[in-house]
Protein backbone atom coordinates (compact mmCIF):
# COMPACT_ATOMS: atom_id res chain seq x y z
CA UNK A 1 0.00 0.00 0.00
CA UNK A 2 1.53 3.12 -1.00
CA UNK A 3 -0.16 6.69 -0.90
CA UNK A 4 -0.55 6.83 -4.59
CA UNK A 5 -2.56 3.79 -4.67
CA UNK A 6 -4.07 4.69 -1.50
CA UNK A 7 -8.13 5.50 -2.76
CA UNK A 8 -8.38 2.61 -3.77
CA UNK A 9 -8.68 1.15 -0.05
CA UNK A 10 -11.68 3.29 0.41
CA UNK A 11 -14.83 2.36 -1.02
CA UNK A 12 -16.90 5.51 -1.05
CA UNK A 13 -14.52 6.51 -4.06
CA UNK A 14 -16.34 4.41 -6.36
CA UNK A 15 -19.69 6.75 -5.87
CA UNK A 16 -20.80 8.85 -8.46
CA UNK A 17 -22.31 12.33 -7.03
CA UNK A 18 -24.23 14.46 -9.65
CA UNK A 19 -22.35 11.86 -12.25
CA UNK A 20 -19.42 12.96 -11.48
CA UNK A 21 -16.70 10.71 -9.54
CA UNK A 22 -16.77 11.66 -5.79
CA UNK A 23 -13.61 14.23 -5.24
CA UNK A 24 -14.00 14.48 -1.01
CA UNK A 25 -12.34 17.93 0.34
CA UNK A 26 -13.96 18.56 3.59
CA UNK A 27 -11.70 16.50 5.37
CA UNK A 28 -11.37 18.34 8.13
CA UNK A 29 -15.28 17.70 9.25
CA UNK A 30 -14.57 13.65 9.14
CA UNK A 31 -12.27 10.96 6.96
CA UNK A 32 -13.50 8.39 4.92
CA UNK A 33 -13.07 5.18 6.21
CA UNK A 34 -10.71 2.24 4.50
CA UNK A 35 -11.91 -1.46 3.71
CA UNK A 36 -10.01 -1.92 6.68
CA UNK A 37 -11.70 -0.12 9.31
CA UNK A 38 -14.95 -1.48 7.37
CA UNK A 39 -14.44 -4.96 7.49
CA UNK A 40 -12.62 -4.46 11.70
CA UNK A 41 -16.26 -3.52 12.45
CA UNK A 42 -18.06 -6.23 10.50
CA UNK A 43 -15.54 -8.80 11.69
CA UNK A 44 -16.12 -7.63 15.41
CA UNK A 45 -19.77 -8.29 15.33
CA UNK A 46 -19.48 -11.33 13.27
CA UNK A 47 -17.10 -13.66 15.47
CA UNK A 48 -16.60 -11.48 19.01
CA UNK A 49 -19.31 -9.63 19.64
CA UNK A 50 -20.28 -9.35 23.75
CA UNK A 51 -20.38 -6.72 26.25
CA UNK A 52 -17.07 -6.19 27.66
CA UNK A 53 -15.55 -6.09 31.65
CA UNK A 54 -18.80 -8.02 32.65
CA UNK A 55 -18.67 -11.80 31.42
CA UNK A 56 -16.48 -14.86 32.29
CA UNK A 57 -17.07 -16.13 28.76
CA UNK A 58 -15.51 -16.61 25.93
CA UNK A 59 -16.81 -13.69 23.65
CA UNK A 60 -16.91 -11.31 26.37
CA UNK A 61 -13.52 -12.27 27.55
CA UNK A 62 -12.35 -11.12 23.00
CA UNK A 63 -13.98 -8.20 23.13
CA UNK A 64 -12.99 -6.76 26.12
CA UNK A 65 -9.43 -7.55 25.07
CA UNK A 66 -9.89 -6.35 21.90
CA UNK A 67 -11.33 -3.26 23.15
CA UNK A 68 -8.59 -2.82 25.47
CA UNK A 69 -6.05 -3.29 22.65
CA UNK A 70 -7.44 -0.42 21.16
CA UNK A 71 -6.56 1.64 23.95
CA UNK A 72 -2.86 0.55 24.03
CA UNK A 73 -2.93 1.35 20.16
CA UNK A 74 -4.05 4.75 21.00
CA UNK A 75 -1.21 5.29 23.38
CA UNK A 76 1.68 4.07 21.56
CA UNK A 77 0.21 6.10 18.74
CA UNK A 78 0.58 9.51 20.81
CA UNK A 79 3.27 8.40 22.77
CA UNK A 80 1.49 8.37 25.88
CA UNK A 81 3.32 6.98 29.01
CA UNK A 82 0.79 4.57 29.74
CA UNK A 83 -2.48 2.96 28.01
CA UNK A 84 -4.21 4.14 31.42
CA UNK A 85 -3.84 7.40 29.96
CA UNK A 86 -6.49 7.01 27.49
CA UNK A 87 -9.79 7.26 27.97
CA UNK A 88 -12.72 6.63 25.39
CA UNK A 89 -15.78 8.77 25.05
CA UNK A 90 -17.54 9.71 22.15
CA UNK A 91 -16.29 12.30 20.94
CA UNK A 92 -13.69 15.62 21.14
CA UNK A 93 -16.84 17.68 22.04
CA UNK A 94 -17.39 14.81 25.23
CA UNK A 95 -13.27 14.49 25.88
CA UNK A 96 -13.38 18.58 26.68
CA UNK A 97 -16.56 18.42 28.61
CA UNK A 98 -15.05 15.36 30.68
CA UNK A 99 -12.37 18.06 31.78
CA UNK A 100 -14.10 20.55 32.42
CA UNK A 101 -16.79 18.81 34.31
CA UNK A 102 -14.38 17.54 36.13
CA UNK A 103 -10.92 18.91 36.58
CA UNK A 104 -12.58 22.14 35.47
CA UNK A 105 -15.85 21.91 38.13
CA UNK A 106 -12.86 21.08 40.85
CA UNK A 107 -10.16 23.48 40.18
CA UNK A 108 -11.64 26.28 39.09
CA UNK A 109 -12.50 29.14 41.50
CA UNK A 110 -14.56 32.49 41.30
CA UNK A 111 -11.86 34.97 40.11
CA UNK A 112 -9.54 32.27 38.01
CA UNK A 113 -8.61 32.90 34.60
CA UNK A 114 -9.19 30.51 31.80
CA UNK A 115 -7.44 31.27 28.18
CA UNK A 116 -8.37 30.27 25.27
CA UNK A 117 -7.03 30.86 22.02
CA UNK A 118 -9.01 32.95 19.09
CA UNK A 119 -8.74 29.38 16.89
CA UNK A 120 -10.88 27.47 18.85
CA UNK A 121 -13.90 25.60 17.19
CA UNK A 122 -17.07 25.56 19.58
CA UNK A 123 -16.22 22.86 21.16
CA UNK A 124 -12.91 24.18 23.33
CA UNK A 125 -14.60 27.26 24.21
CA UNK A 126 -18.10 26.72 24.63
CA UNK A 127 -17.43 24.58 27.96
CA UNK A 128 -14.78 26.86 28.76
CA UNK A 129 -17.40 29.57 28.75
CA UNK A 130 -20.37 27.54 30.88
CA UNK A 131 -17.54 26.83 32.97
CA UNK A 132 -16.55 30.11 34.04
CA UNK A 133 -20.25 31.69 34.01
CA UNK A 134 -20.71 29.21 36.82
CA UNK A 135 -17.53 29.76 38.86
CA UNK A 136 -17.25 32.95 38.36
CA UNK A 137 -13.94 32.63 36.86
CA UNK A 138 -12.89 34.94 33.67
CA UNK A 139 -12.86 33.90 30.16
CA UNK A 140 -9.80 35.52 27.94
CA UNK A 141 -8.82 35.04 24.31
CA UNK A 142 -5.30 34.60 22.86
CA UNK A 143 -6.02 36.75 19.85
CA UNK A 144 -4.83 36.83 15.74
CA UNK A 145 -2.12 38.38 14.59
CA UNK A 146 -2.75 40.34 11.24
CA UNK A 147 -0.82 36.98 9.59
CA UNK A 148 -3.30 34.38 10.95
CA UNK A 149 -1.40 33.40 13.77
CA UNK A 150 -1.88 33.08 17.60
CA UNK A 151 -0.41 36.90 18.83
CA UNK A 152 2.59 34.99 21.15
CA UNK A 153 2.86 38.72 22.54
CA UNK A 154 -0.51 39.01 23.93
CA UNK A 155 -0.50 35.13 25.15
CA UNK A 156 2.58 37.15 27.62
CA UNK A 157 0.39 39.60 28.38
CA UNK A 158 -2.44 37.50 29.64
CA UNK A 159 -0.43 34.66 31.02
CA UNK A 160 -0.41 35.86 34.88
CA UNK A 161 -0.89 33.55 38.29
CA UNK A 162 -4.75 33.93 37.58
CA UNK A 163 -4.81 31.70 34.46
CA UNK A 164 -5.30 28.26 35.53
CA UNK A 165 -5.82 26.52 32.68
CA UNK A 166 -4.90 27.67 28.29
CA UNK A 167 -7.23 25.68 26.26
CA UNK A 168 -5.99 25.85 22.82
CA UNK A 169 -6.08 24.43 19.32
CA UNK A 170 -2.92 22.45 17.65
CA UNK A 171 -4.70 23.04 14.40
CA UNK A 172 -7.49 25.43 13.32
CA UNK A 173 -10.58 23.63 11.76
CA UNK A 174 -11.00 26.61 9.25
CA UNK A 175 -7.39 28.06 8.74
CA UNK A 176 -5.25 25.56 9.46
CA UNK A 177 -3.10 27.25 11.92
CA UNK A 178 -0.75 25.30 14.03
CA UNK A 179 -0.19 27.20 17.33
CA UNK A 180 3.42 26.68 18.59
CA UNK A 181 2.30 24.05 21.39
CA UNK A 182 5.60 23.78 23.03
CA UNK A 183 6.38 26.76 23.54
CA UNK A 184 2.61 27.85 24.89
CA UNK A 185 2.52 24.71 26.87
CA UNK A 186 5.88 25.49 28.61
CA UNK A 187 4.64 28.71 29.68
CA UNK A 188 1.26 28.08 31.06
CA UNK A 189 3.59 25.30 32.91
CA UNK A 190 5.41 28.58 33.96
CA UNK A 191 2.73 29.83 35.92
CA UNK A 192 1.47 27.11 36.85
CA UNK A 193 -1.57 26.45 34.49
CA UNK A 194 -2.73 23.38 33.29
CA UNK A 195 -3.26 23.08 29.34
CA UNK A 196 -6.51 21.79 27.64
CA UNK A 197 -5.08 20.85 24.10
CA UNK A 198 -7.75 20.06 21.00
CA UNK A 199 -5.62 18.13 18.59
CA UNK A 200 -8.39 16.90 16.54
CA UNK A 201 -7.53 18.40 13.36
CA UNK A 202 -4.17 17.27 13.81
CA UNK A 203 -3.54 14.34 15.16
CA UNK A 204 -4.52 12.24 11.78
CA UNK A 205 -2.39 14.40 9.87
CA UNK A 206 0.85 14.74 11.74
CA UNK A 207 2.97 12.83 14.28
CA UNK A 208 1.48 13.34 17.81
CA UNK A 209 4.03 13.12 20.98
CA UNK A 210 1.69 13.99 24.02
CA UNK A 211 4.63 13.71 26.23
CA UNK A 212 7.44 15.65 24.27
CA UNK A 213 4.50 18.32 23.78
CA UNK A 214 4.05 18.20 27.56
CA UNK A 215 0.18 18.62 27.92
CA UNK A 216 -1.88 17.65 29.87
CA UNK A 217 -5.19 16.51 28.54
CA UNK A 218 -5.27 16.13 24.58
CA UNK A 219 -8.76 15.47 22.59
CA UNK A 220 -9.96 13.81 19.87
CA UNK A 221 -12.06 12.21 17.59
CA UNK A 222 -11.63 8.51 15.64
CA UNK A 223 -13.92 9.69 13.06
CA UNK A 224 -11.23 12.64 11.45
CA UNK A 225 -8.69 9.84 11.30
CA UNK A 226 -10.05 6.73 9.11
CA UNK A 227 -11.52 5.83 12.24
CA UNK A 228 -15.52 5.45 13.03
CA UNK A 229 -18.02 8.02 14.18
CA UNK A 230 -18.59 7.81 17.71
CA UNK A 231 -15.74 7.15 19.20
CA UNK A 232 -13.47 10.34 20.95
CA UNK A 233 -10.44 10.09 23.00
CA UNK A 234 -9.16 11.83 26.00
CA UNK A 235 -5.53 11.70 27.01
CA UNK A 236 -4.41 13.04 30.56
CA UNK A 237 -1.64 12.99 32.47
CA UNK A 238 -2.03 9.85 35.24
CA UNK A 239 -1.69 12.23 38.10
CA UNK A 240 -4.15 14.34 37.07
CA UNK A 241 -6.57 11.77 35.75
CA UNK A 242 -6.67 9.68 39.05
CA UNK A 243 -7.44 12.68 40.89
CA UNK A 244 -10.48 13.57 38.90
CA UNK A 245 -14.45 12.67 39.88
CA UNK A 246 -16.10 10.78 37.50
CA UNK A 247 -18.26 12.53 35.12
CA UNK A 248 -20.94 9.63 34.40
CA UNK A 249 -22.25 7.50 36.89
CA UNK A 250 -23.52 3.59 36.72
CA UNK A 251 -22.46 0.08 35.65
CA UNK A 252 -18.74 -0.29 34.20
CA UNK A 253 -17.36 2.38 36.32
CA UNK A 254 -17.53 0.96 40.10
CA UNK A 255 -16.17 -1.60 41.85
CA UNK A 256 -18.36 -2.47 44.53
CA UNK A 257 -21.53 -1.62 45.17
CA UNK A 258 -23.70 -0.46 48.20
CA UNK A 259 -27.39 0.48 48.25
CA UNK A 260 -26.11 3.75 49.72
CA UNK A 261 -22.63 3.90 48.37
CA UNK A 262 -20.34 3.33 46.19
CA UNK A 263 -16.41 2.62 45.44
CA UNK A 264 -15.67 4.25 41.66
CA UNK A 265 -12.82 1.94 39.76
CA UNK A 266 -9.70 3.16 38.90
CA UNK A 267 -9.17 5.68 35.50
CA UNK A 268 -9.92 5.00 32.80
CA UNK A 269 -12.36 2.74 33.62
CA UNK A 270 -13.85 5.25 36.32
CA UNK A 271 -14.77 7.61 33.59
CA UNK A 272 -16.31 4.82 31.04
CA UNK A 273 -19.87 4.49 32.49
CA UNK A 274 -21.97 1.92 31.13
CA UNK A 275 -21.66 -0.08 27.81
CA UNK A 276 -19.32 1.41 25.62
CA UNK A 277 -18.88 2.08 21.87
CA UNK A 278 -17.51 -1.59 21.41
CA UNK A 279 -17.31 -2.51 17.92
CA UNK A 280 -16.10 1.28 16.98
CA UNK A 281 -13.64 1.22 19.52
CA UNK A 282 -12.39 -2.37 18.32
CA UNK A 283 -12.81 -0.99 14.55
CA UNK A 284 -11.00 2.07 15.51
CA UNK A 285 -7.45 0.34 16.04
CA UNK A 286 -7.57 -0.96 12.62
CA UNK A 287 -7.50 2.69 11.50
CA UNK A 288 -4.41 3.93 13.61
CA UNK A 289 -2.72 0.84 12.18
CA UNK A 290 -3.77 2.07 8.20
CA UNK A 291 -1.97 5.19 9.53
CA UNK A 292 0.87 3.89 11.06
CA UNK A 293 1.41 1.68 7.97
CA UNK A 294 1.40 4.94 5.64
CA UNK A 295 3.75 7.33 8.32
CA UNK A 296 2.55 10.06 9.51
CA UNK A 297 5.13 12.25 8.42
CA UNK A 298 4.40 10.75 4.65
CA UNK A 299 0.88 11.95 5.36
CA UNK A 300 1.80 15.38 6.48
CA UNK A 301 3.98 15.73 3.43
CA UNK A 302 1.24 14.78 1.21
CA UNK A 303 -1.33 17.03 2.65
CA UNK A 304 1.49 19.96 2.49
CA UNK A 305 1.26 19.04 -1.12
CA UNK A 306 -1.85 19.16 -1.51
CA UNK A 307 -2.39 22.73 0.09
CA UNK A 308 0.72 24.18 -1.53
CA UNK A 309 -1.69 23.26 -5.16
CA UNK A 310 -4.66 24.69 -3.89
CA UNK A 311 -3.17 27.70 -2.82
CA UNK A 312 -1.46 28.03 -6.14
CA UNK A 313 -5.05 27.28 -8.01
CA UNK A 314 -6.64 29.85 -6.50
CA UNK A 315 -4.25 32.92 -6.68
CA UNK A 316 -4.89 32.36 -10.21
CA UNK A 317 -8.52 34.14 -9.66
CA UNK A 318 -8.18 37.83 -8.55
CA UNK A 319 -11.69 37.80 -6.86
CA UNK A 320 -10.88 34.71 -4.88
CA UNK A 321 -9.15 35.64 -1.11
CA UNK A 322 -6.86 32.90 0.45
CA UNK A 323 -6.59 32.61 4.43
CA UNK A 324 -3.22 31.38 4.51
CA UNK A 325 -1.09 31.46 7.49
CA UNK A 326 2.57 30.33 6.55
CA UNK A 327 1.58 27.64 10.01
CA UNK A 328 -1.54 26.44 8.23
CA UNK A 329 -1.78 23.00 7.26
CA UNK A 330 -3.99 20.50 5.89
CA UNK A 331 -7.02 23.34 4.82
CA UNK A 332 -7.12 25.87 2.56
CA UNK A 333 -10.37 28.68 3.15
CA UNK A 334 -11.01 31.14 1.11
CA UNK A 335 -14.32 33.58 0.29
CA UNK A 336 -14.82 34.66 -3.44
CA UNK A 337 -15.54 38.23 -3.29
CA UNK A 338 -19.62 38.63 -4.80
CA UNK A 339 -20.75 34.98 -3.88
CA UNK A 340 -21.78 33.41 -0.91
CA UNK A 341 -19.54 30.57 0.47
CA UNK A 342 -22.91 28.64 -0.42
CA UNK A 343 -23.04 29.06 -3.81
CA UNK A 344 -20.06 28.21 -4.03
CA UNK A 345 -20.14 25.16 -2.49
CA UNK A 346 -23.38 24.15 -4.29
CA UNK A 347 -21.90 24.51 -7.28
CA UNK A 348 -18.43 22.75 -6.51
CA UNK A 349 -21.08 19.80 -5.50
CA UNK A 350 -22.72 19.66 -8.80
CA UNK A 351 -18.73 18.97 -10.41
CA UNK A 352 -18.71 15.99 -7.59
CA UNK A 353 -16.71 18.10 -4.96
CA UNK A 354 -17.60 17.97 -1.47
CA UNK A 355 -16.06 21.36 0.11
CA UNK A 356 -17.49 22.86 3.43
CA UNK A 357 -18.47 26.41 3.29
CA UNK A 358 -20.70 28.34 6.20
CA UNK A 359 -18.67 29.18 10.22
CA UNK A 360 -17.61 25.91 10.74
CA UNK A 361 -18.58 25.59 14.32
CA UNK A 362 -16.10 28.60 14.95
CA UNK A 363 -18.35 31.57 14.92
CA UNK A 364 -15.95 33.68 16.74
CA UNK A 365 -12.96 33.12 14.53
CA UNK A 366 -14.67 33.62 11.45
CA UNK A 367 -15.98 37.09 12.77
CA UNK A 368 -12.84 38.22 13.32
CA UNK A 369 -11.31 37.13 9.67
CA UNK A 370 -14.37 39.78 8.81
CA UNK A 371 -16.20 37.96 6.50
CA UNK A 372 -19.56 36.65 7.02
CA UNK A 373 -18.94 32.96 6.18
CA UNK A 374 -16.02 31.58 3.64
CA UNK A 375 -15.52 28.11 1.73
CA UNK A 376 -12.86 25.61 2.74
CA UNK A 377 -10.95 22.71 1.11
CA UNK A 378 -9.28 20.31 3.65
CA UNK A 379 -6.98 17.72 1.89
CA UNK A 380 -6.23 14.08 3.73
CA UNK A 381 -4.04 11.06 2.55
CA UNK A 382 -6.04 10.38 -0.53
CA UNK A 383 -6.57 12.70 -2.28
CA UNK A 384 -4.57 13.68 -5.43
CA UNK A 385 -3.43 16.66 -7.58
CA UNK A 386 -6.29 15.48 -10.03
CA UNK A 387 -8.57 16.49 -7.27
CA UNK A 388 -7.22 20.26 -7.02
CA UNK A 389 -7.46 20.29 -10.67
CA UNK A 390 -11.32 19.37 -10.75
CA UNK A 391 -11.36 21.75 -7.76
CA UNK A 392 -10.09 24.60 -9.84
CA UNK A 393 -12.78 23.66 -12.77
CA UNK A 394 -15.34 23.82 -10.48
CA UNK A 395 -14.32 27.49 -9.24
CA UNK A 396 -14.14 28.73 -12.89
CA UNK A 397 -17.74 27.44 -13.42
CA UNK A 398 -18.76 29.39 -10.15
CA UNK A 399 -17.40 32.83 -11.75
CA UNK A 400 -19.68 31.44 -15.33
CA UNK A 401 -22.75 30.99 -13.57
CA UNK A 402 -22.78 34.02 -11.66
CA UNK A 403 -21.64 35.65 -14.78
CA UNK A 404 -18.02 37.05 -14.11
CA UNK A 405 -15.18 37.35 -14.96
CA UNK A 406 -12.84 35.53 -12.92
CA UNK A 407 -10.18 38.07 -12.93
CA UNK A 408 -11.97 41.86 -13.09
CA UNK B 1 -27.06 23.24 -12.82
CA UNK B 2 -30.70 23.15 -12.28
CA UNK B 3 -30.67 25.40 -9.03
CA UNK B 4 -29.03 28.70 -10.66
CA UNK B 5 -31.73 29.32 -12.93
CA UNK B 6 -31.79 32.69 -15.10
CA UNK B 7 -34.83 33.57 -12.66
CA UNK B 8 -32.72 33.16 -9.76
CA UNK B 9 -29.39 34.99 -11.27
CA UNK B 10 -31.71 37.85 -12.51
CA UNK B 11 -33.35 38.34 -9.01
CA UNK B 12 -29.95 37.82 -7.32
CA UNK B 13 -28.03 40.20 -9.48
CA UNK B 14 -30.56 42.92 -10.20
CA UNK B 15 -33.22 42.30 -6.59
CA UNK B 16 -36.49 43.98 -6.54
CA UNK B 17 -38.14 45.92 -3.79
CA UNK B 18 -34.21 46.58 -2.36
CA UNK B 19 -34.19 49.51 0.21
CA UNK B 20 -36.06 50.87 2.92
CA UNK B 21 -39.36 52.69 2.91
CA UNK B 22 -39.80 56.18 4.05
CA UNK B 23 -42.03 55.59 6.84
CA UNK B 24 -42.64 51.53 7.50
CA UNK B 25 -45.52 50.45 10.01
CA UNK B 26 -43.23 47.03 10.81
CA UNK B 27 -39.31 47.04 10.74
CA UNK B 28 -38.43 43.03 11.01
CA UNK B 29 -35.18 41.01 10.82
CA UNK B 30 -35.06 37.84 9.86
CA UNK B 31 -31.35 35.39 10.30
CA UNK B 32 -29.85 32.47 9.02
CA UNK B 33 -27.25 32.39 11.85
CA UNK B 34 -25.68 29.42 10.30
CA UNK B 35 -24.61 30.61 7.19
CA UNK B 36 -24.34 34.12 8.22
CA UNK B 37 -27.50 35.01 5.83
CA UNK B 38 -29.70 37.91 7.02
CA UNK B 39 -32.81 39.87 5.20
CA UNK B 40 -34.00 42.99 7.17
CA UNK B 41 -37.48 43.75 6.04
CA UNK B 42 -39.73 47.23 6.30
CA UNK B 43 -43.58 46.42 5.21
CA UNK B 44 -46.21 49.38 4.99
CA UNK B 45 -49.95 48.52 5.09
CA UNK B 46 -53.23 49.63 3.47
CA UNK B 47 -56.16 50.21 5.58
CA UNK B 48 -57.35 47.42 5.96
CA UNK B 49 -54.00 45.93 7.36
CA UNK B 50 -53.13 44.38 3.76
CA UNK B 51 -49.15 44.65 2.39
CA UNK B 52 -49.33 48.23 0.82
CA UNK B 53 -45.47 47.70 0.37
CA UNK B 54 -42.43 46.12 1.11
CA UNK B 55 -38.42 46.84 1.30
CA UNK B 56 -35.67 44.73 2.00
CA UNK B 57 -32.07 45.02 2.64
CA UNK B 58 -30.38 41.75 3.12
CA UNK B 59 -26.88 39.73 2.69
CA UNK B 60 -25.80 36.04 2.01
CA UNK B 61 -26.52 33.48 -0.72
CA UNK B 62 -27.97 33.72 -4.09
CA UNK B 63 -30.92 31.79 -2.71
CA UNK B 64 -31.95 33.79 -0.05
CA UNK B 65 -31.22 36.85 -1.52
CA UNK B 66 -33.37 36.15 -4.92
CA UNK B 67 -35.99 34.23 -2.74
CA UNK B 68 -36.69 37.53 -0.48
CA UNK B 69 -37.05 39.48 -3.85
CA UNK B 70 -39.71 36.69 -5.50
CA UNK B 71 -41.62 36.91 -2.46
CA UNK B 72 -41.18 41.01 -2.27
CA UNK B 73 -43.22 40.86 -5.94
CA UNK B 74 -45.78 38.48 -4.76
CA UNK B 75 -46.86 39.38 -1.41
CA UNK B 76 -47.96 43.21 -2.41
CA UNK B 77 -51.68 43.67 -1.76
CA UNK B 78 -51.80 40.57 0.35
CA UNK B 79 -53.60 39.91 3.43
CA UNK B 80 -52.59 38.53 6.86
CA UNK B 81 -54.56 35.41 5.92
CA UNK B 82 -52.53 35.25 2.99
CA UNK B 83 -49.30 35.11 4.80
CA UNK B 84 -50.47 32.96 7.15
CA UNK B 85 -51.00 30.63 4.68
CA UNK B 86 -47.89 30.83 2.59
CA UNK B 87 -46.31 27.26 2.59
CA UNK B 88 -43.11 26.15 2.16
CA UNK B 89 -44.08 24.13 -0.62
CA UNK B 90 -45.39 27.44 -2.27
CA UNK B 91 -42.45 29.54 -1.79
CA UNK B 92 -40.04 26.03 -3.56
CA UNK B 93 -43.11 26.57 -6.04
CA UNK B 94 -42.45 30.09 -6.59
CA UNK B 95 -38.58 30.01 -6.92
CA UNK B 96 -38.52 27.13 -9.35
CA UNK B 97 -35.83 25.25 -8.76
CA UNK B 98 -35.18 21.88 -7.39
CA UNK B 99 -33.76 22.44 -3.40
CA UNK B 100 -31.54 20.20 -1.53
CA UNK B 101 -32.67 19.69 2.05
CA UNK B 102 -29.04 21.70 3.07
CA UNK B 103 -30.15 24.55 0.82
CA UNK B 104 -33.65 24.65 2.39
CA UNK B 105 -33.57 27.21 4.86
CA UNK B 106 -31.73 29.43 2.47
CA UNK B 107 -34.38 29.46 0.29
CA UNK B 108 -36.82 29.91 3.41
CA UNK B 109 -35.51 32.73 4.52
CA UNK B 110 -37.37 35.07 3.03
CA UNK B 111 -40.97 32.99 4.23
CA UNK B 112 -39.38 33.48 7.33
CA UNK B 113 -39.20 37.77 7.34
CA UNK B 114 -42.81 38.00 5.47
CA UNK B 115 -44.32 35.56 8.79
CA UNK B 116 -42.76 38.13 10.98
CA UNK B 117 -44.90 41.37 9.55
CA UNK B 118 -47.52 40.24 11.46
CA UNK B 119 -46.02 39.08 14.78
CA UNK B 120 -46.75 42.11 16.69
CA UNK B 121 -43.45 40.43 19.42
CA UNK B 122 -40.95 40.80 16.72
CA UNK B 123 -41.39 43.99 15.35
CA UNK B 124 -40.50 47.72 16.85
CA UNK B 125 -43.44 49.08 15.61
C1 LIG C 1 -10.71 21.65 16.02
C2 LIG C 1 -11.88 20.80 16.35
N1 LIG C 1 -12.19 20.57 17.62
C3 LIG C 1 -13.23 19.81 17.96
C4 LIG C 1 -14.05 19.24 17.02
C5 LIG C 1 -15.22 18.46 17.48
O1 LIG C 1 -15.15 17.14 17.11
P1 LIG C 1 -16.42 16.21 17.33
O2 LIG C 1 -17.54 16.88 16.59
O3 LIG C 1 -16.03 14.91 16.75
O4 LIG C 1 -16.67 16.16 18.79
C6 LIG C 1 -13.76 19.44 15.68
C7 LIG C 1 -14.57 18.83 14.62
O5 LIG C 1 -15.53 19.28 14.11
C8 LIG C 1 -12.67 20.27 15.33
O6 LIG C 1 -12.38 20.52 14.06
Amino acid sequence: MTIETIKKEFPIFSRRINGKPLVYLDNASTSQKPSAVLDALTNFYTTSNANIHRGIHTLSEEATERYEATRKSVARFINAAVAEEIVFTKNCTESINLVARTWGHASIRRGDHILVSALEHHANLIPWQELARKKHAKLFVIPLTSSFELDMEAYDKLLSRKTKIVCVTTQSNVIGTRPPMKEMIKKAHAVGARVMVDGAQSVGHQRTDVVSMGCDFFAFSAHKMLGPTGVGVLYADYDILETLQPFLYGGDMVTSVEREHAVYRDAPWRFEAGTPNIADVVAFRAAIEFLEEIGMDTIESHDARCVAAAREALAGFARVRVFAPESGASCVAFTVDGIHPHDVATIFNSEGVAIRSGLHCAEPLVKDLGVPALSRMSFYLYNTMEDVAVARQALEKVFRIFSLTSNP
Amino acid sequence: MDLYTETILDHYEHPHHTGTLASPDVHVAEYNLLCGDRIELDCAFTNKGAIADVAFVGSGCALSQAGMSILSDWSIGKSRNDIAALSHDDVQSMIGSPITPARLKCALLGLGALKRIYEPYHSNS
